[in-house]
């Protein structure tokens, strides 16, 4: 009789922590500084648990769709296809759309390359294929060994986008799982060259970038980033049903986006949002 | 006399089993629950074959469409067109369109022409936003495409012109297995016919364990020692350009292929009847010679079948190949990088649209790779058997 008490009353705390329990899936770009969010709100908060899953933007939206997850984390934009089916689940609405905090991505070179900076065509020309020789932004006369990303990395997506310009990645771009480990290839090949979290460069040299010939070159800092003057940088995003922006979730969203939420993006190598897009 | 059958039917069957369910009910039962479990394995099988083709159906039958400029129809124009069309239009299951309201199918037609409006201008006039990449001949063969000297064969199925060439895949996958077969077959095969044949019993009993445990190694342990000491090593003595190689990947996936190819290798010689090795051995044959020309000779099909497993193993194997090398270059040049099937389905899967087309395609590529591995271990399975049949008599 004591044993079956005990289990209902144990069932009975699940289903109360259940009420308080946000879920939140999505990009593994994010996943560190949600459970770092994760932690010190529920830290606050002892009646909410928020328990947060990685597995990639794609999958925080298949989640979104399926309804299995409360927020959905992403380091890229929705895309037009991933909103038109929340939208047949969401009752017609479009999912809502937070940006949550900035990325800066630096562009990494082994410390032993005698170069200091590149314009963003020449970085294209050299991801893309077209510069192949290190001679030809001024270097060595070495040839470029290009690290890359998985596609599936939204950082693969944005470079891609923004500073590709759409154009496809050179095919012998060797794909790495992580930026850690761009960042150990580099370190190893002194004619290498990758991209990645200006906070993950570790001790490769970060290329200060050109927005064109005649801007002067910007080094990826917290200020370059945050005021925009480093050219590349993205937002990073949390999606969610509207109808479900309410309660605690809002007030878990605002805390995020506020002045203390924020403080915690640097801890985790992003940096904070500016001034007007925060909630306080 | 009768007390004496009595006892012969008591002692009939081990257990009881024989005499069927009413004797030992618990035993027959335990019987099924076992023969049931075992039939669930082959249903399990069966059942994911199914569930991945059917995810990549599609794609087979050319019904997906990745032209990134296509044809909109204006909102206002919805009671037009037939529900049939419109439901394929919005991409919608013949469940979803009945179940949503006819406000969310207006939502969802203007935002088919958002999605147009997205397109970047620099890709609307260009030649290739109309092309259905899924298309068989997108798939494989070589396209020029916008900004390339030549046809080529791509793979990034990532960006506005989403391109799936599957032969770079093919190349890769096969440019690894056979690398990591080379290096593989002749060691196994080698360490199996020394420790059968030609080693002391106590250098056997140690040498054949430690073989064995070669596949306990987890094989993105074996992944990280590539990627960290093998690749910096081997370049240092090739001098090749690209670090991380499907060399390298080969020979780390030849580790996890030799236990496999070994221990069905070694079986198969062990299980060559004594009297062909005594027999040579008393005609005057050295022991080299028994094992190479006449225990190897008929033990031939079980090594063979051996291969043919170890075949299967490697070209299965996703977490050395995907930490070592994963570039999708259209190359047969061991020293520059490859992109194997499995790596492929290992790193997009988790960010591919649910439903998509580049879902679809690694979803067919899964089904490929099932088929691959599955008729090159029933290869290996039924020359296996003949081969035991044979040594034993049977036909």
């Amino acid at each position: 009789m004591k044993k079956i008490l005990t289990l209902l009353s144990v069932a009975a705390l699940a289903a109360n922590l259940q009420a308080g329990t946000i879920t939140v899936k999505g990009s593994d770009t994010l996943v560190v500084l949600a459970q770092k969010w994760a932690e010190v709100y529920g830290g606050q908060h002892k009646d909410v648990a928020i328990k947060v899953n990685g597995g990639g933007t794609g999958v925080g939206f298949a989640a979104l769709q399926a309804q299995q997850t409360d927020l959905c984390d992403a380091s890229r934009p929705a895309k037009a296809a991933e909103i038109a089916k929340c939208r047949v689940v969401f009752n017609g609405s479009r999912p809502t759309e937070y940006k949550v905090a900035l990325d800066g991505l630096s562009v990494y070179v082994n410390p032993e390359n005698p170069l200091k900076e590149l314009t963003l065509d020449q970085v294209k020309d050299i991801f893309t294929g077209k510069i192949k020789n290190w001679k030809g932004v001024g270097g060595a006369d070495a040839p470029i060994i290009l690290y890359s990303r998985e596609n599936s990395s939204g950082t693969y997506e944005f470079f891609k986008e923004h500073v590709l310009k759409g154009q496809d990645f050179a095919a012998s771009a060797q794909n790495q799982q992580g930026t850690a480990l761009i960042v150990q290839a580099v370190m190893k090949d002194k004619n290498a060259i990758g991209y990645g979290g200006a906070a993950y460069g570790g001790s490769t040299k970060l290329l200060a970038i050109k927005k064109d010939e005649n801007s002067p070159a910007i080094t990826p800092t917290e200020e370059t980033v945050v005021n925009g003057t480093y050219p590349i940088w993205r937002h990073l995003y949390v999606y969610l049903d509207p109808a479900k922006d309410k309660g605690e979730i809002a007030a878990y969203l605002n805390w995020i986006r506020s002045d203390e939420g924020q403080k915690y993006t640097k801890e985790v190598g992003y940096y904070p949002l500016p001034k007007n897009l925060r909630s306080n | 006399m009768s007390s004496n059958t009595e006892q012969r039917r008591r002692s009939a069957g081990w257990l009881g089993i024989h005499r069927g369910h009413q004797a030992r009910p618990a035993e027959w039962l335990a019987e099924k629950f076992i023969f049931l479990v075992s039939l669930s394995a082959i249903a399990m099988v069966l059942l994911i074959f199914l569930f991945v083709a059917r995810e990549a159906i599609p794609v087979f039958f050319g019904e997906t469409n990745t032209a990134l400029v296509q044809p909109t129809i204006p909102v206002a124009e919805m009671d037009k067109h037939s529900p049939a069309e419109l439901q394929r239009y919005l991409d919608l299951t013949p469940e979803q369109f009945k179940s949503v309201s006819r406000e969310t199918k207006l939502e969802l037609m203007q935002g088919k022409i958002d999605e147009q409006n997205e397109v970047p201008e620099n890709f609307r006039n260009d030649p290739d936003a109309r092309i259905n990449t899924t298309d068989w001949k997108y798939l494989l063969q070589a396209h020029q495409w916008n900004g390339y000297d030549q046809p080529e064969h791509i793979w990034q199925p990532v960006g506005q012109i989403k391109k799936f060439n599957l032969l770079p895949l093919f190349a890769g996958t096969l440019k690894i297995t056979l690398i990591g077969l080379f290096f593989a077959v002749p060691l196994a095969i080698g360490a199996a016919i020394y420790v059968s044949q030609l080693a002391r019993p106590r250098v056997r009993e140690t040498v054949k364990p430690v073989i064995e445990m070669l596949s306990g190694i987890p094989s993105v342990v074996v992944g990280v020692f590539a990627l960290i000491v093998m690749a910096s090593a081997l370049q240092n003595i090739f001098h090749y350009q690209t670090r991380l190689n499907a060399f390298v990947a080969g020979l780390a996936l030849g580790f996890a292929v030799i236990p496999v190819i070994f221990s069905i290798a070694e079986d198969a010689l062990t299980s060559v009847p004594r009297a062909y090795t005594q027999a040579a051995l008393a005609l005057g044959a050295s022991r080299w010679q028994t094992a190479w020309q006449i225990v190897l000779p008929a033990a031939l099909p079980g090594v063979f079948a051996a291969t043919v497993l170890g075949f299967g193993r490697a070209i299965g194997e996703t977490m050395i190949v995907l930490m070592v090398c994963s570039a999708s270059v259209m190359s047969w040049n061991v020293f520059d990088s490859a992109r194997s099937i499995t790596t492929t389905i290992a790193a997009e899967m988790a960010e591919a649209v649910n439903g998509g087309p580049h879902y679809r395609i690694l979803f067919m590529l899964g089904a490929l790779l099932f088929a691959a591995t599955f008729v090159s271990n029933m290869i290996g399975d039924f020359v296996i058997h003949r081969f035991k049949n044979k040594l034993e008599g049977k036909r």
